[in-house]
């Protein structure tokens, strides 16, 4: 049992008066260990929630260093940043909103060589990276090591997102295969709303604090998605399929696959 | 005609219908961006054209969604 300051108590307060979080719950938060892979458009939210929220140790991986382009939406970086290594400026913000929290940074591309090894340190994973090869990297290593996560994926006024948890449908059960390179508009292509990024990833940090404190239902065998321009919300149920390539009765995929990145998103960097 | 739901809403369609077909109907612009679930399971990709669609058929559309950064 962590003994609360009275800062934290007061710094949690509003958890604290949940019926379903209380002082257990926000211990469990405090007690937790959450890796966001890629500090953009929807780590930078999912990021300062968690901390916010007093998550005890967040990693970060990133590669990238913040570009002006970036700051309509990435808002835990500011313009003073432009030209900082992604990682190192999220750290800066977590730390000034809550020194309560660790931060690791991570300032790499997450691949096959490296995800077992860092995912493995943690107990949750969000998805906030921008391209297919990642989110497949991400969700193989996270069935392979047994760890939950969260996806997220926005383009133009659209999200979508679902929560994994050992046994419940991934994301291969959905897409079993990346989209043929070239066929895929990302962000830097197809442009999007910044404001999506935070919709998204607001709902990514939701989903890892219940999935801390136990509260509800997570985004279990359920994919949501959003339209911002009507703003319909919609669930699509999603089966875990047995013939999944990964996490299927016969999986037919047993190592980490580094997929090509299509052209068109190399020529953006 | 056949009532199916596509997506959540109510489609009227005129059988026989493929799955093929049926996501050329909708206006899927990219097929290959699209994943087909129907009635709760999903369908390979080789397998659209020979999936006839019938009565009460529930189709979902999901699409690929690669942003994040």
């Amino acid at each position: 049992m962590i003994d609360f300051t009275e800062e934290q108590i007061k710094r949690y307060s509003r958890h604290i008066l949940l019926q379903d979080v209380g002082v257990e719950g926000q211990e469990k938060i405090m007690n937790a260990r959450v890796l966001v892979v890629g500090a953009g458009g929807l780590g930078a939210p999912v990021s300062l929630y968690l901390a916010a929220a007093g998550i005890g140790t967040i990693g970060i991986v990133d590669a990238d260093v913040v570009d002006l382009s970036n700051l309509q939406r990435q808002v835990i970086h500011f313009t003073k940043d432009v030209g900082v290594p992604k990682v190192k400026s999220a750290k800066e913000k977590i730390e000034a909103i809550n020194p309560d929290v660790k931060v690791d940074t991570y300032f790499e591309f997450l691949d096959s060589s490296n995800a077992l090894d860092i995912i493995r340190q943690y107990d949750f994973i969000v998805d906030g990276t921008d391209n297919f090869p990642v989110k497949f990297l991400i969700n193989d290593a996270c069935v392979m090591a047994e760890k939950p996560f969260s996806h997220g994926g926005i383009l133009r006024f659209n999200g979508q997102t679902f929560t994994h948890l050992p046994g419940t449908a991934c994301y291969r059960c959905m897409f079993k295969e990346p989209p043929p390179a070239g066929a895929v508009p990302t962000c830097s292509q197809a442009g999007v709303l910044g404001a999506i990024a935070g919709m998204l990833g607001t709902i990514q940090a939701a989903e890892t604090l219940k999935y801390f404190t136990g509260v509800g239902e997570l985004l279990t065998n359920r994919l949501l998605t959003f339209d911002a321009k009507t703003m319909l919300f919609r669930t699509v149920t999603v089966k875990h399929r047995d013939s999944c390539p990964i996490c299927g009765s016969s999986p037919t995929i047993d190592h980490l696959i580094d997929y090509e990145q299509a052209a068109c998103d190399l020529k953006s960097h | 005609m056949a009532k199916i739901i596509v997506n959540g809403e109510t489609q009227e369609v005129l059988l026989p219908l493929n799955l093929t077909e049926l996501i050329k109907q909708n206006d899927v612009s990219q097929p290959d961006m699209v994943s087909v679930q129907v009635n709760d399971d999903f369908v390979d990709r080789a397998e659209w054209d020979g999936l006839q669609i019938k009565e009460g058929d529930i189709v979902d559309f999901l699409y690929f969604m690669g942003g994040g950064m």
